[in-house]
């Protein structure tokens, strides 16, 4: 296996990203190269995967992510992820993803109508997800930051997430067990936290991994998503 | 006409001119008196236009000149080695070693949040984030010290939950962390709720900007938002007067928020900053473009020309003076070298903001504003000069009487409080009582709705005894393990029973909350919030908090490198607590040595350093169970705590401690609660002070920090504490599942737990 400086991955910063220095930060210290892509940019080429990253795109003031949708970039971000190229999109990232249709469903607003930071236990599930390689079961602490986490979709297409395995990760309860009445605080739907497309290439989640990476806060549990992707990343880009 | 109203023939012949009498009335009507009206006439040589009453009237309101309190502020000494710009900037700044300088300031926002809690508290962050940026540094955190009413009334419920969620809605958006703060609910705050936003930013020594105009010829150029009429009159309407019924009617004075745009504006301001490419910036706040314009002039001893119809405006037909004293938000005045204008143009455009040169930078001295869509020769509609206009704003020493009500509250008999034998239950259900009431319980659910963490530099989670940020460009360079502490106080009772004793302890609290992180105190902001200064018994009280801190800053050698005043907090005649709250910055030089307050391991020993008295006077003890505010605070020995501080800051910094956390409101039962409740662990303790139980457990004696110490660290804790000679004593073991006090109280962790966690949240859904 090559080393993992050789790996290059793209940040987006849209006008009002607000997490994408966090996750450059995150990537370098775990020995990646990152940069930043420009939200006008149209070249993607030299990255071996994209991080659509946190924040309030463009004010989110239309709808979260519903703006950033129609940025020059991605159209392109839309070509890669269906050339089986690795995106993943953090909280606002994952609203931009649902938005552009590279994830099914939508980011509602929390159940409680109130913005919630805090930490979240996360059930990793079997899944097609070529992000995370954990154990189902596998229980992350991981924070989220959000007003507009609540994941909704129609019945059909919950069957086929789980039919098809792309729900990656779910809230739960610190032992891994899910409360009848549901165990994510924001009130997501089938107390989905994060989810793939049928590929398993593209990858959305509300929780950032990003501000758990380095210890600075005591915990590197987030670490595990950056680090998954290295493999399918050096063979899909046929190095 | 006399000589003295001379006026110029460019606006004898405009729309500006307003007869004698007439400009009298108007400068009444904008909040001058007919003497600071006569001061006008006298600095202007002549009878003032429209457009320069306005701008006077701003100028010289109380918000904007501290008229009342300039005299009284020289009192604080901002000297310190390490100070590299004391206060008369939009913020302080301090070096913090290693080439790293953080700017800080706190500042009100009360008046505005009094009328409309989202968008008051909301534009009350973006403001001084505003002066952060402006100074060169990357915000990296905010604070907010808050006062409300007491939660059983509706409308002090809706001024909470909407002053909450309009400070987590600006500083969410922009990826500024709100990482603490502290809140009261008291009586005295219902007229007047208070929104004091503390922000700090991080810069490389070298980025260090001023607003400081220079070099004639220089364009003077605006950033951001376009001006509209929102926020008119703000800082004099609003932040000089008291309230009375017809404060809705000032709704449209309150300023509304975009903080997408500011988010915008920090990036390309820190950008064209680092580039050299500003002689000056300055932030566009109170009293809009006429102070930021006329307060850079002054600095720099030069004159401004300022077309107003270059001004992008997002509403028509706005009279010249509208445009000058518009509060509009997200809005940046830089001055920039012609040569360089393109290259600001250019990241402006990238970043979708707009940047308009609306005037040039002269060496007159004189503040010129035209109107060039009046016809040339009568389209100067303001002409002042620019250091007068900034400087000579009259300067009051207002009469001072002492309150009849201290000595009578000083002087109560407390000692009934205690004489009562109280059975363990009864002690049990009070401290249950205590651990649920307002002020007190766990304040998650404000910091729940602000992010936290963006930026990944908070070492601590808020409800820590400071606010640890890891000094890091994060996502530009490579972090350190050094740290900024932030700290803000006030407990305003204190200050109403005795504003000296009061003011020091809020200090001598922001640092012995930093002590616990085993942080130093570098410098500190304060932000000053009292009653009608015109009032003598209220003015006495503004007088002697600010001997109180100011002496207590000068022993400890502490600078005060910023602040703001608010006056006029009002409301029907009733005044707030004289409330000066301290907004203190220190520095943590390894951060994986902090400690929090959570107790850690079974078996640790507890120890209390410091010694308990019978000090129940202003207690939350006195005021949750019987419902009085009165008697003497507790006494501060500023010597003993510092010697406290000093021995507890170094014991963390050698990893003696496992936890330390101060004990205020409530007293000491209150912070072992905390400890076990933030541990999930028991304590075995026995306080054996010989202090009857009420004292004991509950009294709030200051220069005391509870701490725990695993057991082969507890010999050389107690030998550091006996060499300082300072009291302690060894009042117990980590253990079990209750929070044990011998003889006094014994209660399970888990129900105290929840008392604390959920009290709050239940408060603000009440029915």
């Amino acid at each position: 296996m090559s080393r993992v400086e050789d790996l290059r991955f793209g940040v987006v910063t849209f006008p009002g990203s607000n997490c994408e220095q966090d996750a450059v930060h995150a990537l370098r210290h775990l020995g990646y190269q990152a940069d930043y892509i420009w939200h006008q940019d149209t070249d993607l080429n030299g990255f071996d995967a994209v991080v659509l990253p946190g924040g309030f795109s463009y004010g989110d003031y239309l709808r979260c992510g519903a703006v950033a949708r129609f940025s020059p970039v991605m159209a392109e971000v839309v070509g890669y992820a269906e050339s089986g190229r690795p995106v993943i999109g953090i909280c606002n990232g994952f609203q931009v993803l649902t938005e552009a249709h590279l994830l099914p469903g939508a980011l509602i607003r929390n159940k409680g109508l109130k913005f919630l930071c805090q930490n979240v236990h996360l059930r990793v599930e079997e899944s097609v997800c070529k992000w995370v390689d954990l154990p189902a079961g596998t229980v992350l602490d991981i924070p989220i930051s959000h007003n507009e986490g609540n994941y909704i979709c129609d019945e059909e297409t919950l069957a086929g997430l789980q039919e098809n395995a792309q729900i990656v990760l779910r809230y739960c309860e610190p032992d891994g067990s899910r409360l009848s009445g549901g165990s994510a605080p924001n009130g997501a739907l089938d107390d989905i936290a994060g989810i793939c497309n049928q590929r398993g290439n593209v990858f959305g989640l509300m929780p950032h991994p990003e501000r758990v990476t380095d210890g600075v806060s005591g915990s590197k549990a987030g670490s595990v998503v950056f680090t998954a992707i290295a493999t399918y990343a050096r063979e899909v880009a046929g190095r | 006409m006399t000589e003295e109203t001379r006026i110029p023939a460019a606006i004898a012949d405009s729309i500006e001119t307003l007869d004698p009498e007439l400009a009298a009335q108007v400068a009444v009507q904008l909040g001058l008196t007919l003497d600071e009206y006569q001061g006008v006439i006298a600095v202007q040589g002549r009878v003032p236009s429209l457009t320069e009453l306005y701008i006077y009237s701003l100028m010289w309101s109380e918000h904007c000149s501290y008229k009342h309190s300039k005299k009284q502020l020289r009192n604080f000494s901002s000297e310190g080695e390490h100070v590299l710009q004391g206060p008369g900037e939009n913020a302080g700044v301090i070096s913090v070693g290693d080439g790293w300088a953080v700017a800080f300031k706190m500042e009100s926002h009360n008046h505005p949040s009094a009328i409309e809690p989202y968008e008051g508290a909301a534009t009350g962050v973006g403001g001084i984030i505003r002066d952060i940026f402006t100074m060169g540094a990357r915000p990296i955190a905010c604070m907010d010290s808050l006062r409300f009413g007491t939660l059983d009334k509706p409308r002090q419920r809706y001024l909470f939950d909407g002053a909450v969620a309009g400070i987590g809605s600006y500083g969410n958006c922009l990826g500024v962390p709100t990482v603490g703060g502290e809140v009261y609910f008291e009586e005295a705050y219902e007229g007047n709720c208070l929104i004091n936003a503390f922000a700090i930013g991080l810069m490389r020594e070298e980025h260090l900007t001023r607003a400081v105009g220079s070099g004639p010829g220089n364009l003077v150029v605006l950033i951001g938002s376009s001006t509209g009429r929102d926020g008119i009159g703000g800082a004099s309407v609003l932040a000089s007067q008291e309230f009375d019924e017809a404060a809705e009617n000032k709704r449209p004075a309150v300023q509304v928020g975009d903080p997408f745009e500011e988010k915008l504006l920090i990036e390309v301001c820190l950008e064209l900053l680092k580039r050299g490419l500003f002689v000056a910036l300055g932030d566009l706040g109170a009293a809009g473009l006429t102070s930021s314009a006329s307060e850079m002039a002054s600095r720099g001893g030069v004159g401004i020309d300022i077309d107003v119809r270059k001004v992008p405006q997002r509403e028509t037909a706005m009279q010249p003076f509208e445009i000058m004293v518009s509060e509009s938000q997200e809005r940046m005045l830089a001055v920039v070298k012609p040569k360089d204008f393109a290259a600001v143009e250019e990241v402006c455009k990238r970043w979708s903001v707009a940047c308009t040169a609306i005037g040039t930078i002269t060496d007159t001295g004189r503040f010129v504003v035209r109107d060039s869509s009046l016809p040339v020769g009568s389209d100067i509609v303001a002409d002042m000069p620019a250091e007068m206009l900034a400087t000579s704003a009259p300067e009051y020493d207002p009469p001072m009487a002492r309150p009849a009500y201290l000595d009578e509250l000083q002087q109560a008999d407390l000692s009934w409080l205690t004489k009562e034998e109280k059975s363990i239950e009864t002690l049990n259900s009070e401290l249950l009582t205590l651990l649920g009431s307002a002020n007190i319980c766990s304040r998650e659910w404000i910091w729940r709705q602000y992010d936290h963490q963006v930026q990944a530099n908070t070492v601590l989670l808020p409800g820590a005894d400071a606010a640890v940020l890891r000094i890091s460009d994060t996502g530009r360079g490579s972090a350190t393990n050094r740290g900024i502490a932030m700290s803000t106080d006030c407990n305003g009772r204190y200050c109403y029973l005795d504003p000296y004793v009061g003011a020091q302890i809020a200090l001598a609290e922001s640092a012995r909350n930093l002590a616990c992180v085993g942080a130093a105190p570098a410098a500190i902001t304060d932000c000053l919030n009292f009653g009608n200064p015109e009032k003598p018994e209220v003015f006495y009280t503004f007088h002697k908090a600010i001997m109180g801190l100011s002496d207590a800053c000068r022993y400890y050698g502490i600078p005060v490198i910023s602040g703001n005043v608010s006056f006029y907090n009002e409301s029907f005649g009733n005044a707030i607590y004289p409330t000066p709250v301290v907004g203190m910055v220190g520095i943590v030089d390894d951060i994986s040595q902090i400690v929090t307050g959570a107790f850690k391991q079974q078996g640790d020993t507890i120890i209390l350093v410091g010694q308990t008295e019978d000090e129940l006077g202003g207690s939350e003890y006195l005021k949750v169970l019987y419902g009085q505010v009165t008697g003497r605070p507790p006494l501060l020995d500023l010597e003993l705590e510092g010697d406290v501080q000093r021995v507890v800051r170094e014991a963390v910094r050698d990893g003696l401690l496992q936890s330390a956390h101060d004990c205020s409101e409530g007293g000491i039962a209150i912070t072992l609660a905390e400890c076990c409740i933030a541990g999930g662990i028991g304590a075995l303790v026995d306080l054996d002070d010989e202090l009857p139980a009420v004292a004991s457990l509950f009294s709030e004696t200051q220069s005391r920090i509870v701490v725990s110490v695993s057991e082969e660290q507890v010999s050389e804790l107690i030998t550091r504490l006996q060499q300082a000679q300072v009291p302690y004593s060894v009042i117990g073991e980590i253990g079990g599942e209750s929070l044990s006090i011998e003889g006094k109280l014994e209660v399970p962790i888990a129900q105290i737990a929840c008392t604390f966690s959920q009290s709050l949240e239940k408060m603000v859904k009440q029915r």
